[in-house]
């Protein structure tokens, strides 16, 4: 048979609905195995097994990694898009000196809402909602390993930023910074119950974060296509993987925190008090020992999306692979030894101080690497200039001047002058946007085909991308100067005398002309959608794996799990490789577990079944949290519906149990 | 209004002075690398031919090492590790500068930031002479000045820009920081750590003089306030003591002697109300005495209802504490 049948099906229509129940074949003890090509009954088979359930419950019960991946990225773009217009709203404060239009109370939630959303309620999820749809496509894989408990965390993530803006709007939105430092957030100055809708979300959101990122290991880990070993693993996954370790290691420490801070509201203990012997600075250690990081876990997605674009752009694989990998592992390493730069201004002992400006220094090593392998790269190679491109052409201009400036404040003496003013803000931005977002678009532009089936209007892009970058450069570039001439960050208003208003006034045009781009995002993204052209399997010519399925992929992914023998699989293959493995049930949800190093198929894997449960236990976590923020005795009585929901979850049945039966058959 | 500086680009004493040098060197070597980078982009982009995505790709490279390509790299990553040891070099000696100061002969203030005010304790080896005043620090140019800094509610940071970078003022972490003004003249600083409500209008103003002047100063807030003269002055005392001003003011002198407000001994000698919020005149003192929660929403001043004549005896009072 034709090679070609399983990985690109030239105009395949994808598989519809199978006359007969696989599962009725099944009972009567006919085995339909994976491994033929689009069209035959295999496909079918897996088309029958792998599809949702019509309907509202067969939504609320899916765990396809591609819907809920979806889900995470439209979800976080929502809060993106909210979270701009608080900054909007901020700007037009700001514009004019002694502007009457915002109080403090307003604005210390704004930014307080703006900051938050965009860490933990944008920038966070939706890279891991990306990744979540791509790396099993890119791994070659039919599913998450934990596909319940991604589903779970993404109902934990919506209903925590939910009741976060829900908060917001019923004026109890935090008000203490993104940060939340204590005193201020603590109970005797945070009064009210704004904090503690703040703090729930931190727990809700970490929780989700350290679930998908455990899930998403095991993936990259065990569940790699045949012959992806280590050494062929493409950039993205690396950066999923680092990413994904390094969530697991620092978001324990802001959730500690963030209990902590709630049992000194809720229950008058004594942690951050320093009149009872507890401290204010261990709240900042342990804020910033996962603060720092978090960057880091935003910014390492953002560097696999880079790695993947350019290559796909620039005809050729990329240009020393082994030495981003590495720079990737050690980005992810010095990430943990930066975080006291956060902290210069506080009394810490100075020599510890230069340690940590010797590792903010350090850590440009790795970023330096790779900006120069990509710059080798589109050198050597042959450019087909693009949107996705023209994104990760802005992020190279903004990035490397975020990057400077980062190493102008990762020096203590400067950091004492350029700490909390306008100086960081205009660092932050040029970093997080400029490292995070334009990548992000980037990735927007270059995954849309494969997640909708159609192509995004290239035309648009290109003014989305020419007025983001116009704008975003006019918004933030003169807060360098103002952070210079003393304005301090989180100020709701400033005197006319004091010199900062042209140069604000100047950063809220820009926020307009960022504001148009995004509009223009979304009227691109809705008329694609609409009447987009329809996209192949492999629109752009790219050579990993989640371009050799169809667009959008069915739910199983692949008709039969591809082996790989390269780095760039769908680049270069030879004649003589076998190029997928059969013989997988396409009756129940199979797939296959590799080893570490070298992927080698080791064991067969029965993925888990859809169920509503995860939706139910997510709801059941956020009433609890809520009842605890409330009063203490919610803190035991709201574990009872959490129980329950997870003993369901986990009860057999006997259909499961079944099904597992049968497949213990010899093939 | 007050003409002061706050610029971190034009230092006004030896430590800002020092991390000004050290900017300077930290822009000139970002912005090579900037434009070395961007070149180098710029370069690749114009050399490379252009193709479409369904051009075959070169996987040569898959198979076969680059060492041309290869060279090149390394050496950037050599020389931006090179520069980075220089800048890292910078910053240390930087950080030494800043640390040796010299401190002999220092002026000791003892600074406590409150929610939004600043309360300044003029230290001295002779009780009698130590005498504290709010929000506006004067200091003789050319002699250092040590000012302990502690927090009394939420973390607050001292940032004079034109003196010195910033020190945050942590509730049970006590701290330091040490600066010398070396020109005269009146620099602005502000809070630099989120506090709440009014962190945006929690200013500070160090005003540098001539050592004759300083002295000059310093005696004068030694003493007590001046006794009223007029009958206007004495009414104006007595709505002083009678209403709840004297809850929280303090007036030397007088049996006012509350400290969670700013201490007024010597209120009419500042530039400023309400930690920079409004300028220190008649008017702005009545406007401000009657409803503070307009300018400053959210202060711990609360709103008075006096009588026209009492807020005008009152203010006749408060502009002879000079």
């Amino acid at each position: 048979m034709n090679a070609d049948a399983y990985a690109l099906p030239a105009g395949a229509a994808p598989p519809g609905r199978s006359e007969r129940s696989p599962h009725e074949a099944a009972t009567r003890g006919e085995r339909v195995l994976d491994g033929e090509g689009w069209g035959s009954a295999a496909a079918l088979a897996l088309e029958h097994t792998w599809r949702d359930r019509p309907g509202l419950l067969g939504w609320l019960r899916t765990n396809d990694h591609k819907r809920i991946g979806l889900r995470f990225v439209v979800t976080a773009f929502v809060f993106f898009v909210a979270a701009g217009l608080l900054a909007a709203v901020m700007r037009a404060q700001l514009a004019f000196p002694d502007n009457p239009l915002v109080g403090p109370d307003l604005y210390n939630q704004l930014f307080t809402m703006h900051g938050t959303t965009m860490m933990f309620i944008f920038a966070v999820p939706v890279m891991q909602g990306m990744a979540v749809y791509l790396v099993p496509l890119m791994a070659g894989t039919r599913n998450t390993a934990f596909p319940r408990m991604t589903a779970c965390a993404y109902w934990l993530y919506l209903l925590g930023a939910l009741s976060l803006w829900i908060g917001f709007a019923l004026n109890t939105g935090g008000d203490a910074g993104w940060f939340a430092y204590v005193p201020l957030a603590g109970p005797q100055y945070g009064i009210g119950k704004r904090t503690d809708v703040w703090n729930n979300l931190i727990n809700l959101t970490e929780a989700m974060g350290l679930m998908v990122a455990v899930d998403l290991a095991t993936v990259i880990f065990k569940m790699r296509a045949p012959g992806m070993s280590l050494r062929r693993m493409p950039l993205f996954l690396w950066a999923s993987l680092v990413t994904s370790l390094m969530i697991i290691f620092a978001m324990p420490s802001v959730m500690l925190a963030a209990n902590l801070a709630q049992f000194d509201r809720t229950f008058a203990t004594h942690f951050f008090n320093p009149s009872e012997g507890g401290d204010v600075l261990i709240w900042q250690h342990l804020f910033w020992f996962f603060g720092h990081p978090e960057v880091y876990f935003i910014f390492i997605p953002a560097l696999g999306f880079v790695s993947s674009i350019i290559p796909t752009f620039a005809r050729r694989p990329m240009f020393g692979h082994d030495a981003v990998v590495l720079s990737l592992v050690a980005t992810g390493f010095l990430a943990f030894g930066l975080w006291v730069h956060h902290m210069f201004a506080t009394n810490l002992p100075e020599l510890g101080k230069s340690f940590f400006t010797a590792m903010s220094y350090m850590i440009a090593i790795p970023t330096a690497v790779q900006i120069f392998c990509w710059i080798a790269t589109l050198w050597t190679g042959r450019i087909n200039l693009r949107t996705p491109l023209l994104y990760v052409l802005g992020f190279f201009a903004i990035l490397v001047l975020g990057g400077l400036t980062g190493i102008m404040v990762g020096s203590v003496p400067f950091d004492l002058q350029a700490h909390d003013s306008y100086f960081v803000v205009a660092h932050l931005h040029y970093v997080l946007l400029g490292g995070a977002v334009f990548p992000l678009f980037g990735a927007f532009f270059y995954w849309f085909p494969k997640f909708t089936g159609r192509m995004m209007g290239e035309r648009l892009g290109r003014w989305q991308f020419t007025l983001f970058f116009i704008g975003f450069n006019v918004a933030f570039f003169p807060m360098h100067i103002l952070g210079l001439a003393g304005m301090p960050r989180r100020i709701y208003t400033y005197a006319a005398e004091t010199g900062w208003g042209p140069l604000n006034l100047v950063a809220t045009i820009g926020a307009v002309v960022i504001a148009v781009s995004i509009l223009l995002f979304v009227i691109n993204v809705v008329r694609s959608l609409a009447k987009g052209e329809a996209a192949s399997a492999d629109p752009w010519g790219a050579g990993t794996l989640e371009w050799a399925t169809l667009s959008p992929p069915p739910a199983f992914n692949f008709v039969a799990l591809p082996v790989v023998a390269s780095r760039e699989p769908l680049w270069a293959r030879e004649a003589d490789e076998p190029t997928h493995v059969r013989g997988l049930s396409a009756q129940t949800r199979e797939g296959l577990v590799t080893t570490v190093l070298d992927a080698r198929p080791d064991v067969r894997y029965s993925y888990p079944t859809p169920t509503i449960w995860p939706v139910v236990a997510a709801i059941t976590v956020v009433g609890w949290l809520f009842w605890s923020a409330m009063t203490p005795s919610g803190m035991f009585y709201g574990l009872i519906p959490p129980a329950i929901a997870f003993i369901a979850w986990y009860w057999p049945t006997q259909k499961e149990t079944a099904e597992q039966l049968l497949l213990e058959r010899r093939p | 209004m007050i003409e002061a500086l706050h610029d971190v680009q034009v230092p006004a004493g030896v430590q800002a002075q020092a991390i000004a040098h050290l900017w300077q060197w930290l822009l000139a070597i970002c912005t090579l690398v900037f434009v070395a980078v961007m070149v180098a982009l710029a370069i690749a982009l114009k050399r490379a031919p252009r193709a479409g995505a369904d051009a075959a790709p070169d996987v040569s490279s898959l198979w076969r090492s680059e060492p041309k390509v290869a060279r090149v790299v390394w050496i950037a990553v050599g020389v931006s590790t090179l520069l980075l040891l220089v800048l890292l070099g910078a910053s240390v000696f930087t950080d030494r500068a800043l640390a040796q100061m010299p401190l002999a002969d220092g002026l000791h203030i003892e600074l406590t930031a409150y929610d939004w005010w600043w309360d300044a304790r003029y230290d001295d080896a002779e009780p009698s002479r130590i005498f504290s005043t709010a929000n506006e620090l004067h200091v003789p140019v050319g002699r250092p000045v040590v000012v302990s800094l502690a927090g009394a509610d939420v973390i607050h940071s001292f940032w004079v820009p034109s003196l010195h970078g910033k020190k945050d003022l942590i509730p049970g972490r006590p701290t330091t920081i040490a600066f010398r003004a070396d020109r005269p003249g009146v620099y602005r600083g502000q809070c630099a750590e989120f506090c709440g409500y009014q962190h945006a209008h929690m200013a500070i103003f160090v005003v540098a003089e001539a050592p004759d002047d300083y002295e000059r100063w310093a005696a004068r807030q030694r003493e007590p306030a001046p006794e009223p003269v007029t009958g206007a002055q004495r009414r104006g005392r007595d709505v002083f003591l009678g209403r709840s001003c004297a809850m929280c003011h303090a007036v030397n002198g007088t049996t006012a002697q509350a400290r969670r407000a700013p201490d007024l001994t010597h209120v009419a000698s500042r530039m400023t109300l309400a930690a920079g919020t409004l300028v220190n005149t008649t008017s702005q003192r009545a406007a401000w005495i009657l409803d503070p929660q307009r300018f400053k929403p959210g202060a711990h001043m609360p709103p008075e209802s006096f009588a026209p004549d009492e807020l005008t005896a009152l203010n006749a009072y408060l502009e002879i504490l000079k």
